[in-house]
């Protein structure tokens, strides 16, 4: 199923926060979309979501508007792991991955694959071990892959991700993109927002950079990931490189450090 | 479902056994809250006499013997009172936990919406004012409308564009209530002494006025109310994640809280009307039940209609037998009796767990 913005502008009071941005996820993509703070991807992201309404444009999901579907049909289409989820009352890591089968309850599915896609989701997010623990109890990145759980049991065509390794070691960033990726390749459209440049070249199917609100530049990951389109976006200099077998991007951001302080005076 | 079981049976053991116990363990406790407020009191009715009246009342009449006097006493008196108890308890406990749940606060009671304080503002003016438009009807009807009418203006000074966020709702609550008590204050500096005892002993909350003509209407209400709010608990866990979260989930969230908000202030404003402000209830049962038995509100609702019921029956038999023969206000009794188990429970927990995770 193939989600679509078209033309979207959405202001906080008078600041553009989405300035007619065109986005597009096809089945079978993983688009990463990048850009510095404040480009705009969150609230690209909760648009697509539905959480807000564009004030001019239109995002379609299977050709449709999103405003026509009712939240209990697009749970069934769509899911949507947002940036931090903080939970008040202490449901164990199992529950909080079941809720995630709740679009599906009632729908005369068996009881035994609601609980296999569970397993499989918390396996696929390596919270397996983590099933029994209180949610509140767990630090930043199990409580991000727990959450990434959720978004996996509810088993959508369609997969929004804000920032899925923000909170996580390497070995996790590298898992989940690899499971994200997977998803892609099952026929999922997936989209996620990245940071970290390196990984979204190593694991995207296609790039979408922001900036102020707009999309900058769009296509596949060696199109995008250019020296003069990154510097240009983050607005600080970057440096690309390939490198390896087989061939890789390594995004280098240029550093300065401060000039030493003078020693020895007076 | 295989890993449930064995989950089960690898033993989180006791902790799943209580769980699994606990409704039928609170209906028992309630049977039991019951029939002490049926068997206890002033005049002494043997239980013998309590059950004959019951079977009589049931259609089975002449099984056991009992005096007019003993009749008069259990069914026209206690049975009623015991009936308004638990409306009361049912309506206030359940409505506080679904608030709970709505606000995803631990903190929040049936007060927050303004209930509560406009319930209060209505029963007031009646009292001060000296009329009785409704005869005996008018102080439970004022304070009804009262409760219904700030829960609605505090759900529509909190919408905008046709939202209403969390927050905003807390704290047009606050303001609103804030003012409900002030003109309560400037009321009650116009009472007479006579008017003055009446409002306090009203804000301490009583179900001593309980007859069958008003306890049936009560039961009507709070029956309309506790029973559909029942079947939130899935909703209001999906809730628990966060407002967006439910939303991806399938939850149309607005209309939720529109439902949920509705339904507990029409509990609430059932039991206050008829009983007066009764402190605690929907505050604590709700949060006690949640560090026993965890935060599943699909178990939590029907929990906290039961121990709220069964707590404000066993506090109206202390209320009218401790210092017999006159009565204790029922608000003393909850506030006195829950205040010290509910700080016991707190250290308890926080020993056990090391903090709040």
């Amino acid at each position: 199923m193939r989600l679509e913005a078209r033309g979207i502008w959405f202001r906080a009071g008078r600041v553009p926060l989405v300035a007619g941005a065109d986005v597009r996820v096809e089945p079978g993509e993983f688009v990463a979309v990048v850009g510095a703070n404040g480009a705009g991807k969150s609230t690209l992201v909760r648009l697509l979501a539905g959480d807000l309404r564009p004030g001019e444009g239109e995002v379609l999901l299977g050709g449709r508007p999103l405003a026509e579907y009712r939240a209990a049909e697009l749970a069934l289409l769509r899911s949507v792991l947002p940036q931090q989820s903080r939970i008040e009352f202490s449901f164990t890591v199992r529950q909080v991955v079941e809720m995630g089968r709740s679009p599906h309850r009632g729908r005369g599915q068996d009881p035994a694959a609601d609980a296999r896609a569970v397993e499989a989701a918390m396996r696929a997010a390596d919270v397996a071990e983590l099933a029994e623990r209180a949610y509140p109890g767990l630090s930043g990145g199990e409580q991000s892959r727990v959450c990434l759980a959720r978004v996996l049991a509810q088993e959508t065509p369609v997969v929004l991700l804000d920032e899925p390794t923000a909170a996580l070691d390497i070995r996790h960033q590298h898992q989940v993109l690899g499971v994200v990726r997977g998803l892609a390749m099952q026929g999922r459209a997936v989209l996620a927002v990245l940071h970290d440049l390196n990984l979204a070249a190593a694991y995207a199917t296609r790039v979408v950079a922001m900036h102020r609100g707009a999309v900058a530049a769009d296509g596949p990951p060696a199109e995008v990931l250019r020296a003069e389109v990154l510097s240009r976006i983050y607005e600080h200099p970057v440096e690309v490189v390939r490198t390896g077998t087989p061939e890789r991007l390594v995004v280098l951001p240029r550093h300065e450090l401060p000039p030493a302080l003078p020693t020895g005076t007076g | 479902m295989a890993t449930r079981a064995e989950t089960i049976a690898r033993g989180a053991g006791a902790a799943w056994r209580w769980r699994l116990a606990a409704l039928p363990t609170l209906a028992m406790l309630l049977g039991a809250a019951v029939l002490l407020n049926l068997v206890i009191g002033a005049v002494r009715v043997p239980p013998t006499a309590v059950l004959g009246v019951l079977l009589d009342h049931l259609g089975l009449p002449g099984v056991l013997e009992y005096t007019q006097q003993q009749e008069a006493v259990v069914w026209n008196i206690r049975v009623p009172r015991t009936l308004l108890a638990l409306v009361v308890g049912a309506g206030l406990a359940t409505a506080g936990c679904a608030l709970q749940g709505i606000f995803r606060n631990p903190l929040a009671d049936p007060g927050i919406i303004g209930v509560s304080s406009g319930a209060a503002l209505g029963a007031v003016g009646i009292i001060i004012l000296g009329i009785a438009p409704l005869g005996a009807w008018s102080t439970p009807a004022a304070a009804f409308g009262g409760g219904l009418a700030l829960t609605l203006m505090v759900y529509v000074l909190s919408r905008r564009d046709g939202r209403t966020e969390v927050v905003t709702l807390v704290l047009t609550g606050v303001a609103l209530n804030a003012i409900a008590g002030g003109i309560i204050g400037f009321a009650l500096f116009f009472a007479t002494d006579a008017q003055l005892r009446n409002v306090v002993f009203w804000q301490l909350g009583s179900v001593g006025g309980a007859t069958w003509p008003n306890v049936r209407p009560a039961i009507v209400l709070a029956s309309c109310a506790v029973l559909p709010l029942l079947r939130y608990g899935h909703r209001l866990n999906l809730l628990a994640l966060g407002e967006r979260e439910a939303y991806h989930l399938g939850v149309d969230t607005e209309r939720l809280r529109l439902e949920v908000i509705a339904l507990a202030a029409l509990a609430t404003a059932a039991a206050v009307s008829f009983a007066g402000i009764i402190s605690f209830v929907g505050l604590v049962v709700p949060h006690m039940l949640r560090l026993m038995l965890g935060p599943d509100h699909r178990r939590l609702l029907p929990a906290s209609a039961l121990l709220g019921a069964a707590a404000i029956a066993l506090a109206d038999l202390a209320a009218r037998t401790v210092v017999a023969p006159a009565e204790m206000p029922l608000g003393v009794v909850t506030a006195l009796a829950g205040g010290p188990y509910f700080l016991w429970l707190i250290h308890r927990t926080r020993r056990a767990q090391g903090g709040w995770g």
